[in-house]
């Protein structure tokens, strides 16, 4: 299987080409997964995705992988050091798991983008529905439009950067994520608070937008942060209608 | 003197002792009782079958002499490399955090000495249980706790978790006192806060989901590892139909005495159904899509015993899971420890606060003075011993039913002792032919 999405890549001169008109998902995988960390082929470009399922999943070594179109669920999920660049619209769970690297996603993302990722940079052009950033883990997520509902529900560690608009309940059940919202918010989850813009958080916010490649392109002063008021760490039986 | 005659007190059998005290517990404190372990209550079990052996009719297997074969293999289905195990029996996900690392790497070293496989937990994989785990299975739980595409290319076999039978529907539970850095660390959470793990996956919903969620795992790890799907059984006929239908390739169904580390009692007494109820249904299931012994079934929840292994294989089965019965093989509420549980408010066989921490046999527990009871390479031959005997218990049965391979048990070898049992297990209750609700008298 892998032998041919070879022959097709070596005969391209500046990317590998895999064509899922006429190769399988599994053969793209199973050749990205085949690449050794001194392999040259470190540009891969994936042809008519037609918003197939779990494509360049579980990628481990630092190459760079551009799909042409849409994607379907679970595109670059659990990715590590690759550069996964969506030319299209996202299906859920974009990203999901990742441990590092960059996802870039060119239009929309569906629902659970970046869902418990635990490193490197989620970025989408667009707007992400809902769950954005569940469960996070560490990981960085930039969005230039809007979230939906009850994104970063339950979200550990990491940021999320939303330029637009958040829909209902951001942050419920909040941990330790920093997340800084342009827009309007519709309404804060359970024990996620409004906090204080500090200088850190200011720095911190820089550095994420820098690292999407949008510094400079939008005030930090328009942000507001949000995080948990960590009333609910340990259950009291006053707080229960917060549950 | 009144000689009038007295009845003695009477205690009502709907406000019994148990429940009174509960009312007085629940009005003192406004909280639910949260405990570990399975459901309590006397339910509809294995006990109530009995074997037929052989007779006239049907001729036996010499003891140690004729081989009665244990062996099983899971992830026939699609998996390049599905886990091969000796004996039918093997160890439930149960997490670091939940137990100490020493009990962790016991149940790995006993799994691993007989020839079967051990499962991570709600919290990711330790170095410890995957060096002395020959065989291990690495769960994908709603937190993703600890996930990693690592951790998921080490293990052998992948068990997606929607949910376990103590507590179907319900999240995990891991109170601050048993979160150590390490396992704070693991989870990426602060240390000493209470966990509560989400109860619903953060990217799937559904069957049709699920299929495409299964298809990313065997994706990123190449088609080699069997991928299981864990459920709580409640539905067992619709859960396991659409856990085939999602592409698993091994169905696994815990019943609600199948134990867990901290939830609350109601929890565990009022929801889901015994591990008897679930077998029957989730075979038909199976018949019915042609996949029976194709696509494996493991049933979980209470089995205690070589009878117990026969019984859940005959009823269609093809390997048990133990969780609490590993436990018990540790030292858990071990008499020996009979002071240290007095000292706790409660005594050896009933101890069941696993999630306080401060477990006297060192296993629930993540304090270091306490884990260093069990000594981690004397539990895992103790529970290698357990397996053993297990394994020849079952052998015994088999071979009296005249089966060479504990798998060639059959529904026809059990009747039951109860007209619950019998409906339940759907085999005749014991002296007649009658199979309540199968139609016919």
């Amino acid at each position: 299987m892998a032998a041919r999405a070879l022959s097709v890549a070596q005969a391209c001169d500046a990317a590998a080409v895999v064509d899922l008109a006429r190769q399988s998902v599994r053969e793209l995988n199973a050749v990205l997964h085949a690449l050794g960390p001194e392999d040259n082929r470190t540009q891969w470009r994936v042809l008519n995705p037609a918003a197939r399922h779990a494509l360049a999943v579980g990628l481990a070594q630092p190459v760079t992988v551009e799909i042409a179109g849409h994607a379907g669920y679970y595109c670059a999920g659990m990715n590590q050091h690759a550069r996964v660049i969506v030319g299209g619209n996202a299906s859920t769970g974009v990203a999901e798991n990742m441990m590092s690297g960059f996802v870039h996603v060119r239009g929309d993302a569906s629902q659970s983008a970046g869902a418990s990722a635990h490193g490197g940079m989620l970025l989408i052009d667009g707007n992400a529905a809902a769950r954005c950033g569940i469960s996070l883990k560490g990981a960085d997520i930039v969005v230039k439009g809007s979230v939906g509902h009850l994104s970063a529900f339950m979200a550990q560690a990491g940021t999320l950067v939303v330029l637009g608009d958040a829909g209902e309940s951001l942050g419920d059940s909040i941990y330790e994520a920093h997340l800084y919202v342009r827009g309007r918010v519709a309404g804060l989850g359970a024990d996620c608070v409004p906090k204080e813009m500090h200088e850190p958080h200011r720095a911190e916010l820089h550095a994420k937008l820098a690292a999407a490649g949008l510094a400079g392109e939008v005030d930090i002063g328009d942000f507001r942060r949000y995080g948990s008021a960590r009333r609910l760490y340990t259950f009291h039986v006053d707080n229960a209608a917060a549950y | 003197m009144d000689a009038t005659p007295r009845t003695p007190p009477r205690f009502s059998a709907t406000f019994d002792p148990h429940t009174l005290a509960e009312i007085r517990r629940a009005a003192a404190t406004g909280i639910y009782d949260i405990r570990g372990g399975g459901a309590k209550r006397r339910l509809p079990h294995f006990d109530d079958l009995l074997f037929l052996g052989a007779s006239v009719s049907r001729y036996p297997l010499e003891g140690y002499r004729e081989r009665c074969e244990t062996h099983v293999v899971l992830g026939t289905r699609f998996a390049k490399k599905p886990l091969e195990l000796k004996i039918p029996i093997t160890i439930a996900g149960m997490s670091f955090g939940a137990l100490s690392a020493p009990a962790k790497e016991a149940l790995g070293r006993g799994a691993t000495l007989a020839g079967s496989s051990t499962t991570t937990g709600d919290g990711g994989m330790t170095a410890e249980e995957r060096e002395h785990s020959e065989k291990l299975v690495y769960q994908v739980l709603p937190s993703r706790y600890g996930m990693n595409p690592d951790d998921l290319r080490r293990a052998d076999a992948i068990e997606i978790v929607v949910g376990q039978g103590a507590k179907p529907g319900g999240g995990g539970m891991l109170l601050g006192q048993k979160i150590s850095p390490r396992i704070a660390a693991m989870r990426t959470l602060p240390e000493g806060i209470d966990q509560r793990s989400a109860c619903r996956h953060p990217d799937w919903t559904g069957p049709d989901d699920l299929q495409i969620k299964i298809e990313e795992l065997r994706e990123i790890t190449d088609w080699e590892k069997p991928i299981y799907v864990k459920v709580g059984a409640s539905r067992p006929y619709y859960d396991t139909a659409l856990a085939v239908k999602a592409g698993a390739d091994v169905v696994v169904i815990d019943g609600m005495q199948g134990g867990t580390a901290a939830t609350q009692d109601v929890f565990i007494e009022h929801v889901g159904i015994p591990t008897l109820a679930a077998i029957r249904p989730a075979v038909a299931a199976l018949q019915e899509l042609g996949l029976h012994r194709k696509v494996q079934l493991v049933v979980s929840g209470g089995v205690r015993s070589g009878a117990d292994v026969a019984k859940a294989l005959a009823l269609g089965a093809d390997a048990v899971s133990i969780g609490t019965a590993a436990l018990v093989a540790l030292g858990d509420n071990d008499p020996a420890h009979e002071a240290d549980y007095a000292a706790l408010g409660t005594v050896a066989g009933a101890y069941d606060d696993w999630q306080e921490g401060r477990d006297p046999a060192g296993i629930t527990t993540q304090d270091p003075a306490l884990t260093a009871r069990l000594d981690p390479l004397l539990g895992g031959r103790r529970l290698a011993n357990y397996l053993a005997v297990m394994t020849l218990e079952a052998q015994a049965i088999a071979r009296a039913c005249g089966k060479s391979h504990l798998h060639n048990l059959e529904p026809e070898d059990l009747v039951a002792l109860t007209i619950e049992a019998a409906a339940i297990a759907r085999v005749p209750l014991v002296g007649t032919e009658w199979i309540p609700g199968q139609g016919g008298g």
